[in-house]
Protein backbone atom coordinates (compact mmCIF):
# COMPACT_ATOMS: atom_id res chain seq x y z
CA UNK A 1 0.00 0.00 0.00
CA UNK A 2 1.36 3.25 -0.67
CA UNK A 3 1.34 5.51 2.49
CA UNK A 4 3.00 8.59 2.24
CA UNK A 5 3.60 11.10 4.41
CA UNK A 6 2.91 13.76 1.85
CA UNK A 7 -0.65 12.53 1.72
CA UNK A 8 -0.59 12.46 -2.33
CA UNK A 9 -1.81 9.45 -3.37
CA UNK A 10 0.48 6.59 -5.56
CA UNK A 11 -2.74 6.00 -7.49
CA UNK A 12 -0.54 3.57 -9.90
CA UNK A 13 0.50 1.72 -7.35
CA UNK A 14 -2.96 1.69 -4.68
CA UNK A 15 -4.51 0.05 -7.97
CA UNK A 16 -2.43 -2.93 -7.87
CA UNK A 17 -4.41 -3.81 -4.59
CA UNK A 18 -7.24 -4.02 -6.97
CA UNK A 19 -7.48 -7.38 -8.94
CA UNK A 20 -10.58 -5.87 -10.82
CA UNK A 21 -8.05 -3.99 -12.65
CA UNK A 22 -5.95 -6.85 -14.09
CA UNK A 23 -9.23 -8.04 -16.39
CA UNK A 24 -8.16 -5.65 -19.58
CA UNK A 25 -10.60 -5.46 -22.77
CA UNK A 26 -8.96 -4.28 -25.85
CA UNK A 27 -6.05 -3.81 -23.42
CA UNK A 28 -8.09 -1.83 -21.28
CA UNK A 29 -8.68 -2.16 -17.45
CA UNK A 30 -13.06 -0.90 -16.86
CA UNK A 31 -12.68 2.91 -16.39
CA UNK A 32 -14.82 1.93 -13.20
CA UNK A 33 -16.55 5.32 -12.77
CA UNK A 34 -19.59 4.09 -10.14
CA UNK A 35 -17.32 4.21 -6.90
CA UNK A 36 -20.91 6.29 -5.42
CA UNK A 37 -22.88 3.20 -5.85
CA UNK A 38 -20.30 1.10 -4.63
CA UNK A 39 -16.69 0.90 -4.06
CA UNK A 40 -14.10 -2.08 -5.29
CA UNK A 41 -12.31 -4.20 -3.01
CA UNK A 42 -8.64 -4.32 -2.03
CA UNK A 43 -6.72 -7.73 -1.30
CA UNK A 44 -6.01 -6.41 1.91
CA UNK A 45 -9.83 -6.11 2.94
CA UNK A 46 -10.42 -10.08 1.06
CA UNK A 47 -7.49 -11.36 2.61
CA UNK A 48 -8.33 -10.71 5.84
CA UNK A 49 -11.69 -11.68 5.78
CA UNK A 50 -10.59 -15.22 4.74
CA UNK A 51 -8.15 -14.89 7.14
CA UNK A 52 -10.77 -14.32 9.67
CA UNK A 53 -13.19 -16.97 8.41
CA UNK A 54 -9.97 -19.27 8.50
CA UNK A 55 -8.84 -18.99 11.65
CA UNK A 56 -11.23 -16.98 14.31
CA UNK A 57 -14.63 -17.85 13.07
CA UNK A 58 -17.26 -18.58 15.43
CA UNK A 59 -20.63 -16.58 16.54
CA UNK A 60 -19.94 -13.59 18.53
CA UNK A 61 -20.73 -12.51 22.31
CA UNK A 62 -21.68 -16.07 23.41
CA UNK A 63 -19.46 -18.88 22.82
CA UNK A 64 -16.06 -19.19 25.95
CA UNK A 65 -14.07 -21.20 23.72
CA UNK A 66 -10.92 -19.71 22.00
CA UNK A 67 -12.78 -19.28 18.20
CA UNK A 68 -15.81 -17.52 19.78
CA UNK A 69 -13.30 -15.23 21.62
CA UNK A 70 -11.24 -13.99 19.11
CA UNK A 71 -14.56 -13.80 16.41
CA UNK A 72 -15.70 -11.21 19.48
CA UNK A 73 -12.41 -9.30 19.73
CA UNK A 74 -12.52 -9.23 15.83
CA UNK A 75 -15.83 -8.00 15.79
CA UNK A 76 -15.45 -5.40 18.71
CA UNK A 77 -11.85 -4.12 17.62
CA UNK A 78 -14.07 -2.93 14.21
CA UNK A 79 -16.27 -1.36 16.18
CA UNK A 80 -13.43 0.94 17.88
CA UNK A 81 -12.13 1.57 14.48
CA UNK A 82 -15.48 2.62 13.21
CA UNK A 83 -15.86 4.70 16.52
CA UNK A 84 -12.22 6.44 15.88
CA UNK A 85 -13.08 6.96 12.20
CA UNK A 86 -15.91 9.00 13.03
CA UNK A 87 -14.34 10.63 16.17
CA UNK A 88 -17.02 9.20 18.53
CA UNK A 89 -17.07 9.81 22.34
CA UNK A 90 -17.66 6.23 23.05
CA UNK A 91 -18.03 2.40 21.19
CA UNK A 92 -21.31 1.80 23.18
CA UNK A 93 -22.63 4.69 20.61
CA UNK A 94 -21.64 2.58 17.25
CA UNK A 95 -24.19 0.15 16.26
CA UNK A 96 -23.77 -2.44 13.74
CA UNK A 97 -26.59 -2.33 10.79
CA UNK A 98 -27.07 -4.07 7.29
CA UNK A 99 -26.02 -0.60 5.80
CA UNK A 100 -26.60 3.07 6.28
CA UNK A 101 -30.49 2.65 5.14
CA UNK A 102 -31.15 0.01 7.98
CA UNK A 103 -29.08 2.70 10.06
CA UNK A 104 -31.39 5.19 8.97
CA UNK A 105 -34.53 3.42 9.34
CA UNK A 106 -33.67 2.16 12.61
CA UNK A 107 -34.03 6.18 13.62
CA UNK A 108 -37.29 6.82 11.98
CA UNK A 109 -38.75 3.57 13.74
CA UNK A 110 -37.32 3.40 16.72
CA UNK A 111 -36.90 7.28 17.75
CA UNK A 112 -39.33 8.58 15.22
CA UNK A 113 -42.60 6.85 16.32
CA UNK A 114 -41.99 7.58 19.95
CA UNK A 115 -41.01 11.13 19.66
CA UNK A 116 -43.58 12.05 16.94
CA UNK A 117 -47.53 13.42 16.51
CA UNK A 118 -49.52 15.86 14.70
CA UNK A 119 -47.97 19.91 14.94
CA UNK A 120 -44.11 18.46 14.77
CA UNK A 121 -42.47 19.02 10.90
CA UNK A 122 -40.15 16.60 10.08
CA UNK A 123 -37.89 18.53 7.71
CA UNK A 124 -35.59 16.74 4.53
CA UNK A 125 -34.05 18.32 1.75
CA UNK A 126 -34.61 17.92 -2.05
CA UNK A 127 -31.87 16.42 -3.07
CA UNK A 128 -31.59 13.69 -0.23
CA UNK A 129 -31.58 9.87 -0.86
CA UNK A 130 -34.47 7.90 -0.64
CA UNK A 131 -33.05 5.98 2.60
CA UNK A 132 -33.02 9.35 4.22
CA UNK A 133 -36.04 10.59 2.61
CA UNK A 134 -38.96 7.89 2.33
CA UNK A 135 -38.45 6.37 6.34
CA UNK A 136 -39.31 9.94 7.32
CA UNK A 137 -42.16 10.49 5.10
CA UNK A 138 -43.56 7.02 6.30
CA UNK A 139 -42.88 7.55 9.91
CA UNK A 140 -44.00 10.97 9.42
CA UNK A 141 -47.68 10.01 7.85
CA UNK A 142 -48.36 7.22 10.88
CA UNK A 143 -47.06 9.84 13.68
CA UNK A 144 -49.67 12.40 12.21
CA UNK A 145 -46.14 14.94 11.82
CA UNK A 146 -45.75 17.35 8.69
CA UNK A 147 -43.18 16.16 6.53
CA UNK A 148 -40.99 19.59 4.92
CA UNK A 149 -38.34 19.91 2.90
CA UNK A 150 -35.46 22.52 2.18
CA UNK A 151 -35.48 23.20 -1.12
CA UNK A 152 -32.42 23.57 -3.53
CA UNK A 153 -31.49 26.32 -5.62
CA UNK A 154 -30.27 25.52 -9.51
CA UNK A 155 -27.13 24.93 -8.48
CA UNK A 156 -27.85 22.41 -6.42
CA UNK A 157 -27.16 24.01 -3.05
CA UNK A 158 -29.64 24.44 -0.27
CA UNK A 159 -31.86 27.15 0.32
CA UNK A 160 -31.22 28.16 4.11
CA UNK A 161 -33.63 30.86 3.42
CA UNK A 162 -36.21 28.63 3.97
CA UNK A 163 -35.62 27.65 6.82
CA UNK A 164 -37.40 30.21 8.86
CA UNK A 165 -40.29 29.35 7.02
CA UNK A 166 -39.85 25.62 8.24
CA UNK A 167 -39.79 26.78 11.70
CA UNK A 168 -42.90 28.81 11.57
CA UNK A 169 -45.03 26.03 10.62
CA UNK A 170 -44.73 23.56 14.06
CA UNK A 171 -42.67 21.98 16.40
CA UNK A 172 -39.82 20.91 14.11
CA UNK A 173 -38.72 17.78 15.80
CA UNK A 174 -36.28 16.03 12.98
CA UNK A 175 -33.90 17.68 10.78
CA UNK A 176 -32.63 14.68 8.29
CA UNK A 177 -29.85 15.12 5.79
CA UNK A 178 -26.89 13.40 3.76
CA UNK A 179 -23.52 15.42 4.19
CA UNK A 180 -22.94 14.96 0.62
CA UNK A 181 -25.62 14.27 -1.99
CA UNK A 182 -25.24 10.88 -4.13
CA UNK A 183 -26.38 12.82 -7.18
CA UNK A 184 -24.97 16.18 -7.49
CA UNK A 185 -21.88 15.39 -5.16
CA UNK A 186 -22.85 19.38 -2.88
CA UNK A 187 -21.12 19.24 0.02
CA UNK A 188 -23.93 20.11 2.58
CA UNK A 189 -23.56 23.04 5.74
CA UNK A 190 -24.11 20.22 8.26
CA UNK A 191 -22.59 21.62 11.10
CA UNK A 192 -24.86 25.11 10.69
CA UNK A 193 -28.41 22.98 9.71
CA UNK A 194 -27.37 20.98 13.28
CA UNK A 195 -27.35 24.39 15.09
CA UNK A 196 -30.41 25.52 13.73
CA UNK A 197 -32.04 22.06 14.43
CA UNK A 198 -31.17 22.24 18.09
CA UNK A 199 -32.47 25.80 18.57
CA UNK A 200 -35.51 23.96 17.77
CA UNK A 201 -35.13 21.38 19.75
CA UNK A 202 -34.92 18.98 16.77
CA UNK A 203 -32.24 16.32 16.25
CA UNK A 204 -29.91 16.19 13.62
CA UNK A 205 -29.99 13.26 11.68
CA UNK A 206 -26.83 12.97 8.67
CA UNK A 207 -26.36 10.66 6.28
CA UNK A 208 -22.35 10.10 5.54
CA UNK A 209 -22.80 7.31 2.99
CA UNK A 210 -21.30 9.82 0.41
CA UNK A 211 -19.40 11.44 2.81
CA UNK A 212 -17.30 8.97 5.30
CA UNK A 213 -15.44 7.37 2.26
CA UNK A 214 -14.12 10.50 0.63
CA UNK A 215 -13.89 13.05 3.69
CA UNK A 216 -12.72 12.94 7.57
CA UNK A 217 -15.77 13.08 9.70
CA UNK A 218 -15.78 13.88 13.32
CA UNK A 219 -19.73 13.90 14.48
CA UNK A 220 -18.70 16.34 18.05
CA UNK A 221 -17.65 18.84 15.53
CA UNK A 222 -21.05 18.00 13.10
CA UNK A 223 -22.84 18.57 16.20
CA UNK A 224 -25.07 16.07 15.00
CA UNK A 225 -27.18 13.80 16.85
CA UNK A 226 -26.95 10.59 14.44
CA UNK A 227 -24.94 9.96 11.61
CA UNK A 228 -24.89 6.81 9.44
CA UNK A 229 -22.44 5.05 6.94
CA UNK A 230 -21.93 1.76 5.27
CA UNK A 231 -19.05 -0.13 4.64
CA UNK A 232 -19.23 -0.73 0.89
CA UNK A 233 -18.93 2.60 -0.46
CA UNK A 234 -15.88 2.59 1.73
CA UNK A 235 -13.82 -0.48 0.03
CA UNK A 236 -15.21 -3.00 2.81
CA UNK A 237 -17.66 -5.40 2.22
CA UNK A 238 -21.30 -5.27 1.38
CA UNK A 239 -24.02 -6.10 4.03
CA UNK A 240 -22.28 -3.77 7.30
CA UNK A 241 -23.03 -0.67 8.22
CA UNK A 242 -23.02 1.84 11.24
CA UNK A 243 -24.84 3.87 13.37
CA UNK A 244 -23.35 6.51 15.76
CA UNK A 245 -25.82 8.27 18.54
CA UNK A 246 -26.08 10.44 20.71
CA UNK A 247 -26.12 7.69 24.32
CA UNK A 248 -28.64 9.70 25.92
CA UNK A 249 -30.75 9.64 22.80
CA UNK A 250 -30.05 5.87 21.97
CA UNK A 251 -30.96 4.57 25.72
CA UNK A 252 -34.13 6.33 25.54
CA UNK A 253 -35.13 4.95 22.43
CA UNK A 254 -36.76 1.37 22.31
CA UNK A 255 -35.47 -1.23 20.03
CA UNK A 256 -35.84 -1.95 16.76
CA UNK A 257 -35.25 -5.18 15.84
CA UNK A 258 -35.73 -7.69 18.83
CA UNK A 259 -34.73 -11.31 19.02
CA UNK A 260 -31.39 -13.11 20.07
CA UNK A 261 -28.47 -11.07 21.69
CA UNK A 262 -30.65 -7.25 22.20
CA UNK A 263 -32.12 -8.83 25.84
CA UNK A 264 -30.86 -8.58 29.16
CA UNK A 265 -33.31 -11.32 30.35
CA UNK A 266 -36.55 -12.89 28.65
CA UNK A 267 -39.51 -14.19 30.95
CA UNK A 268 -42.74 -15.39 29.79
CA UNK A 269 -44.19 -11.98 30.47
CA UNK A 270 -41.84 -9.79 30.02
CA UNK A 271 -38.20 -8.81 28.36
CA UNK A 272 -35.56 -6.78 29.10
CA UNK A 273 -33.57 -5.02 27.04
CA UNK A 274 -29.41 -5.44 26.77
CA UNK A 275 -27.16 -2.24 27.20
CA UNK A 276 -25.72 -0.17 24.40
CA UNK A 277 -25.28 -1.36 21.42
CA UNK A 278 -26.09 -4.59 21.90
CA UNK A 279 -29.90 -3.57 22.14
CA UNK A 280 -29.65 -2.47 18.67
CA UNK A 281 -28.18 -5.59 17.29
CA UNK A 282 -30.43 -8.20 17.31
CA UNK A 283 -29.53 -11.88 15.92
CA UNK A 284 -26.19 -12.92 14.44
CA UNK A 285 -24.29 -9.60 13.03
CA UNK A 286 -22.45 -9.82 9.91
CA UNK A 287 -19.56 -10.91 11.90
CA UNK A 288 -16.65 -11.23 8.87
CA UNK A 289 -17.94 -8.22 7.18
CA UNK A 290 -17.58 -6.06 10.23
CA UNK A 291 -14.55 -7.30 10.67
CA UNK A 292 -13.84 -6.54 6.88
CA UNK A 293 -15.35 -3.02 7.33
CA UNK A 294 -12.73 -2.05 9.87
CA UNK A 295 -10.24 -3.05 8.05
CA UNK A 296 -10.81 -1.17 5.27
CA UNK A 297 -10.97 1.35 7.38
CA UNK A 298 -7.58 0.83 8.02
CA UNK A 299 -6.92 1.02 4.23
CA UNK A 300 -8.46 4.00 3.51
CA UNK A 301 -7.19 6.22 6.78
CA UNK A 302 -3.67 4.86 5.32
CA UNK A 303 -4.14 5.93 2.06
CA UNK A 304 -5.29 9.08 4.08
CA UNK A 305 -8.63 11.18 3.39
CA UNK A 306 -7.01 14.26 2.35
CA UNK A 307 -5.02 12.73 -0.24
CA UNK A 308 -7.89 11.25 -1.60
CA UNK A 309 -10.37 14.04 -1.28
CA UNK A 310 -7.47 15.80 -3.39
CA UNK A 311 -7.19 13.21 -5.68
CA UNK A 312 -11.04 13.20 -6.10
CA UNK A 313 -11.18 17.41 -6.53
CA UNK A 314 -8.19 16.63 -9.24
CA UNK A 315 -10.73 13.77 -11.45
CA UNK A 316 -13.61 16.07 -10.96
CA UNK A 317 -11.95 19.39 -12.00
CA UNK A 318 -10.83 17.46 -15.05
CA UNK A 319 -13.93 15.82 -16.00
CA UNK A 320 -16.21 19.05 -15.49
CA UNK A 321 -13.34 20.54 -17.45
CA UNK A 322 -13.30 17.94 -20.21
CA UNK A 323 -17.25 17.38 -20.16
CA UNK A 324 -17.72 21.79 -20.36
CA UNK A 325 -16.09 20.74 -23.66
CA UNK A 326 -18.34 18.95 -25.25
CA UNK A 327 -21.52 20.78 -26.70
CA UNK A 328 -24.67 19.48 -25.61
CA UNK A 329 -23.82 18.42 -22.29
CA UNK A 330 -25.18 19.92 -19.34
CA UNK A 331 -23.98 19.26 -15.84
CA UNK A 332 -25.97 19.24 -12.63
CA UNK A 333 -24.72 20.71 -9.41
CA UNK A 334 -22.16 23.20 -8.38
CA UNK A 335 -18.56 24.03 -8.91
CA UNK A 336 -16.01 21.58 -8.23
CA UNK A 337 -14.85 23.04 -4.93
CA UNK A 338 -18.52 22.99 -3.39
CA UNK A 339 -18.78 18.54 -4.67
CA UNK A 340 -16.82 15.74 -3.87
CA UNK A 341 -16.06 12.74 -6.62
CA UNK A 342 -19.16 12.80 -8.25
CA UNK A 343 -20.83 14.44 -11.67
CA UNK A 344 -24.10 13.91 -12.98
CA UNK A 345 -24.74 15.13 -16.41
CA UNK A 346 -27.40 14.97 -19.39
CA UNK A 347 -26.38 14.52 -23.09
CA UNK A 348 -28.98 16.33 -24.89
CA UNK A 349 -31.34 14.29 -26.96
CA UNK A 350 -29.93 10.99 -25.58
CA UNK A 351 -31.14 8.91 -23.13
CA UNK A 352 -29.57 7.98 -19.79
CA UNK A 353 -29.67 4.46 -20.29
CA UNK A 354 -28.46 4.90 -23.79
CA UNK A 355 -25.53 6.63 -22.79
CA UNK A 356 -24.10 4.40 -20.31
CA UNK A 357 -25.01 0.77 -22.88
CA UNK A 358 -22.66 2.83 -25.08
CA UNK A 359 -20.36 3.57 -22.43
CA UNK A 360 -20.40 -0.17 -21.60
CA UNK A 361 -19.10 -0.94 -25.19
CA UNK A 362 -16.46 1.00 -24.39
CA UNK A 363 -15.61 -0.73 -20.66
CA UNK A 364 -16.35 2.63 -19.33
CA UNK A 365 -18.99 2.05 -16.50
CA UNK A 366 -21.07 4.69 -15.34
CA UNK A 367 -24.49 4.91 -13.62
CA UNK A 368 -27.95 5.65 -15.27
CA UNK A 369 -31.17 6.42 -13.34
CA UNK A 370 -32.84 8.44 -10.77
CA UNK A 371 -30.15 7.12 -8.35
CA UNK A 372 -32.89 7.24 -5.86
CA UNK A 373 -33.44 10.63 -5.50
CA UNK A 374 -36.50 11.16 -7.60
CA UNK A 375 -37.61 14.41 -5.82
CA UNK A 376 -34.43 15.75 -7.47
CA UNK A 377 -35.07 14.92 -10.44
CA UNK A 378 -38.37 16.46 -10.62
CA UNK A 379 -36.68 19.25 -9.83
CA UNK A 380 -34.06 19.14 -12.09
CA UNK A 381 -36.84 18.53 -14.86
CA UNK A 382 -35.21 15.20 -16.07
CA UNK A 383 -36.37 11.26 -15.33
CA UNK A 384 -32.70 10.37 -15.29
CA UNK A 385 -29.23 10.99 -15.46
CA UNK A 386 -25.89 9.84 -16.06
CA UNK A 387 -23.27 10.16 -13.21
CA UNK A 388 -19.47 9.34 -12.89
CA UNK A 389 -17.81 9.19 -9.75
CA UNK A 390 -14.69 8.38 -8.61
CA UNK A 391 -12.82 7.07 -5.89
CA UNK A 392 -9.18 6.62 -4.28
CA UNK A 393 -7.95 4.20 -7.19
CA UNK A 394 -9.38 6.38 -10.19
CA UNK A 395 -7.31 7.49 -12.92
CA UNK A 396 -6.77 10.86 -15.00
CA UNK A 397 -7.34 8.62 -18.06
CA UNK A 398 -10.95 7.19 -16.64
CA UNK A 399 -12.33 10.91 -17.11
CA UNK A 400 -10.90 11.14 -20.77
CA UNK A 401 -12.15 7.77 -21.71
CA UNK A 402 -15.69 9.19 -20.05
CA UNK A 403 -15.21 12.47 -22.44
CA UNK A 404 -14.36 10.03 -25.53
CA UNK A 405 -16.92 7.78 -25.22
CA UNK A 406 -19.42 10.62 -25.11
CA UNK A 407 -18.18 12.03 -28.02
CA UNK A 408 -19.16 8.31 -29.24
CA UNK A 409 -21.90 8.94 -28.01
CA UNK A 410 -22.88 11.84 -29.60
CA UNK A 411 -21.66 10.51 -32.92
CA UNK A 412 -23.96 7.52 -32.83
CA UNK A 413 -27.00 9.10 -31.60
CA UNK A 414 -26.52 11.94 -34.19
CA UNK A 415 -26.44 15.15 -31.94
CA UNK B 1 -17.92 -4.55 -30.09
CA UNK B 2 -18.15 -7.49 -32.82
CA UNK B 3 -19.85 -6.80 -36.39
CA UNK B 4 -22.92 -9.13 -35.22
CA UNK B 5 -23.39 -5.91 -32.23
CA UNK B 6 -22.54 -3.53 -34.87
CA UNK B 7 -25.19 -4.53 -37.43
CA UNK B 8 -28.02 -4.87 -34.62
CA UNK B 9 -26.75 -1.49 -32.96
CA UNK B 10 -27.23 -0.02 -36.30
CA UNK B 11 -30.97 -1.36 -36.77
CA UNK B 12 -32.07 -0.20 -33.14
CA UNK B 13 -30.59 2.96 -34.22
CA UNK B 14 -32.59 3.19 -37.39
CA UNK B 15 -35.92 2.72 -35.57
CA UNK B 16 -35.29 4.89 -33.10
CA UNK B 17 -34.09 7.41 -35.40
CA UNK B 18 -37.37 6.87 -38.07
CA UNK B 19 -39.64 5.13 -36.32
CA UNK B 20 -42.14 2.83 -38.16
CA UNK B 21 -45.89 3.20 -37.14
CA UNK B 22 -45.16 6.75 -35.92
CA UNK B 23 -48.36 8.87 -34.51
CA UNK B 24 -51.60 7.72 -33.28
CA UNK B 25 -54.37 6.73 -35.01
CA UNK B 26 -58.05 8.33 -35.01
CA UNK B 27 -61.11 6.47 -34.75
CA UNK B 28 -58.89 3.39 -33.33
CA UNK B 29 -60.57 0.32 -32.04
CA UNK B 30 -57.79 -0.15 -29.37
CA UNK B 31 -55.75 1.88 -27.38
CA UNK B 32 -53.57 1.99 -24.33
CA UNK B 33 -50.60 3.87 -22.46
CA UNK B 34 -48.00 3.14 -20.59
CA UNK B 35 -44.78 4.10 -18.80
CA UNK B 36 -41.58 2.70 -16.96
CA UNK B 37 -41.42 5.34 -14.23
CA UNK B 38 -38.06 4.48 -13.16
CA UNK B 39 -36.66 5.91 -16.39
CA UNK B 40 -39.24 7.88 -17.38
CA UNK B 41 -39.58 5.66 -20.58
CA UNK B 42 -43.48 6.63 -22.02
CA UNK B 43 -45.30 4.63 -25.18
CA UNK B 44 -49.11 5.27 -26.51
CA UNK B 45 -50.40 2.65 -29.14
CA UNK B 46 -53.26 2.79 -30.87
CA UNK B 47 -54.66 -0.55 -33.24
CA UNK B 48 -57.55 -0.38 -35.96
CA UNK B 49 -58.63 -3.74 -36.94
CA UNK B 50 -59.70 -4.73 -40.47
CA UNK B 51 -63.51 -5.41 -41.30
CA UNK B 52 -63.17 -8.76 -39.73
CA UNK B 53 -62.65 -7.10 -36.39
CA UNK B 54 -59.80 -9.21 -35.55
CA UNK B 55 -57.02 -8.60 -37.74
CA UNK B 56 -54.52 -5.30 -37.42
CA UNK B 57 -54.66 -3.40 -40.10
CA UNK B 58 -53.05 -0.38 -39.05
CA UNK B 59 -50.82 0.75 -35.87
CA UNK B 60 -49.30 3.43 -34.50
CA UNK B 61 -47.83 4.87 -31.33
CA UNK B 62 -45.81 7.32 -30.06
CA UNK B 63 -43.60 7.71 -27.09
CA UNK B 64 -40.21 9.42 -25.74
CA UNK B 65 -37.26 7.61 -23.62
CA UNK B 66 -34.34 5.35 -24.61
CA UNK B 67 -33.28 4.17 -27.87
CA UNK B 68 -34.30 0.67 -26.58
CA UNK B 69 -38.04 1.35 -25.83
CA UNK B 70 -38.74 3.08 -28.75
CA UNK B 71 -36.68 1.48 -31.76
CA UNK B 72 -38.61 -2.03 -29.59
CA UNK B 73 -42.06 0.17 -30.12
CA UNK B 74 -41.69 1.11 -33.75
CA UNK B 75 -39.79 -2.45 -34.46
CA UNK B 76 -43.42 -4.44 -32.87
CA UNK B 77 -45.37 -2.10 -35.10
CA UNK B 78 -44.04 -3.94 -38.04
CA UNK B 79 -43.85 -7.36 -36.01
CA UNK B 80 -47.85 -6.99 -35.60
CA UNK B 81 -49.42 -4.90 -38.74
CA UNK B 82 -51.73 -8.02 -41.06
CA UNK B 83 -51.83 -10.62 -37.87
CA UNK B 84 -54.55 -11.08 -35.70
CA UNK B 85 -55.55 -8.96 -32.51
CA UNK B 86 -55.88 -12.85 -30.37
CA UNK B 87 -52.87 -14.13 -31.84
CA UNK B 88 -51.06 -10.55 -30.50
CA UNK B 89 -52.21 -10.55 -27.55
CA UNK B 90 -50.34 -13.65 -26.76
CA UNK B 91 -47.79 -13.35 -28.67
CA UNK B 92 -44.55 -14.52 -26.60
CA UNK B 93 -41.75 -11.71 -25.81
CA UNK B 94 -39.23 -13.95 -27.20
CA UNK B 95 -40.31 -12.89 -30.85
CA UNK B 96 -39.60 -9.06 -29.79
CA UNK B 97 -36.70 -9.74 -28.47
CA UNK B 98 -35.43 -12.10 -31.33
CA UNK B 99 -36.01 -9.17 -33.37
CA UNK B 100 -33.83 -6.47 -31.22
CA UNK B 101 -31.16 -8.97 -31.26
CA UNK B 102 -28.50 -7.51 -28.82
CA UNK B 103 -28.68 -9.27 -25.08
CA UNK B 104 -30.48 -7.22 -22.78
CA UNK B 105 -29.96 -6.59 -18.77
CA UNK B 106 -33.58 -7.65 -16.80
CA UNK B 107 -33.58 -3.12 -16.66
CA UNK B 108 -33.60 -3.07 -20.11
CA UNK B 109 -35.28 -6.33 -20.58
CA UNK B 110 -38.64 -3.67 -18.84
CA UNK B 111 -37.52 -0.92 -21.81
CA UNK B 112 -37.57 -3.55 -24.25
CA UNK B 113 -40.89 -4.89 -23.42
CA UNK B 114 -43.04 -1.47 -22.80
CA UNK B 115 -44.24 -1.21 -25.94
CA UNK B 116 -45.37 -4.98 -25.99
CA UNK B 117 -47.03 -5.04 -22.68
CA UNK B 118 -48.95 -1.29 -23.65
CA UNK B 119 -50.05 -3.17 -26.77
CA UNK B 120 -51.03 -6.31 -25.18
CA UNK B 121 -53.28 -4.13 -22.65
CA UNK B 122 -54.89 -2.07 -25.66
CA UNK B 123 -55.89 -5.58 -27.18
CA UNK B 124 -57.35 -7.55 -24.49
CA UNK B 125 -59.08 -4.32 -23.25
CA UNK B 126 -60.88 -3.74 -26.32
CA UNK B 127 -61.35 -7.54 -26.43
CA UNK B 128 -63.04 -7.68 -22.81
CA UNK B 129 -60.05 -10.52 -22.22
CA UNK B 130 -57.45 -11.07 -19.36
CA UNK B 131 -54.12 -9.47 -19.69
CA UNK B 132 -52.16 -12.85 -19.61
CA UNK B 133 -50.72 -14.15 -16.08
CA UNK B 134 -47.49 -13.96 -17.32
CA UNK B 135 -47.13 -10.58 -18.08
CA UNK B 136 -48.45 -9.62 -14.78
CA UNK B 137 -45.08 -10.77 -13.66
CA UNK B 138 -42.95 -9.39 -16.29
CA UNK B 139 -44.23 -5.75 -16.55
CA UNK B 140 -44.13 -5.60 -12.87
CA UNK B 141 -42.50 -1.66 -12.37
CA UNK B 142 -44.42 -0.64 -15.08
CA UNK B 143 -47.72 1.41 -15.26
CA UNK B 144 -50.22 0.70 -17.52
CA UNK B 145 -53.46 3.33 -18.73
Amino acid sequence: MAVKESQVLDVRRLRADFAVFDELVNGLPVAYLDSASSTQKPRQVLDAMREFYEHSYANVHRGVYTLSERATSGFECAREKVRAYINAPSNREVIFTRSATEALNLIAYAWGLDNLGPGDVVVITELEHHANFVPWQFIAKRTGAEFAHIPIDDLGELQLDALDELASRGNVKVVANNLVSNTLGTINPVERLAEWAHQQGAIMVVDAAQAAPHRAIDVQALGCDFLAFSSHKLCGPSGVGALWGRRELLEAMPPFNLGGEMIRSVALDRTSWNELPYKFEAGTPAIAEAYGFGVAIDYVSAVGLEAIERHEHELVVRAMDRLAEIPGIRIFGPPADRRTGIVSFEVEGVHPHDVAQILNWENVAVRAGHHCTQPLMTRLGVAATTRASFYLYSLPEDVDRLADGLLKVKETFGV
Amino acid sequence: MSEFDQLYREVILDHYKNPRGHGLIEHADAHAEGQNPLCGDEVTISVRFGADGETIEEVGFEGRGCAISQAATSMLTELVKGRKASEVAELPKEELLDEIGIPLTPIRLKCAILGLGVLKVALNRSKGTPLPEEWRGLSEGLQFD
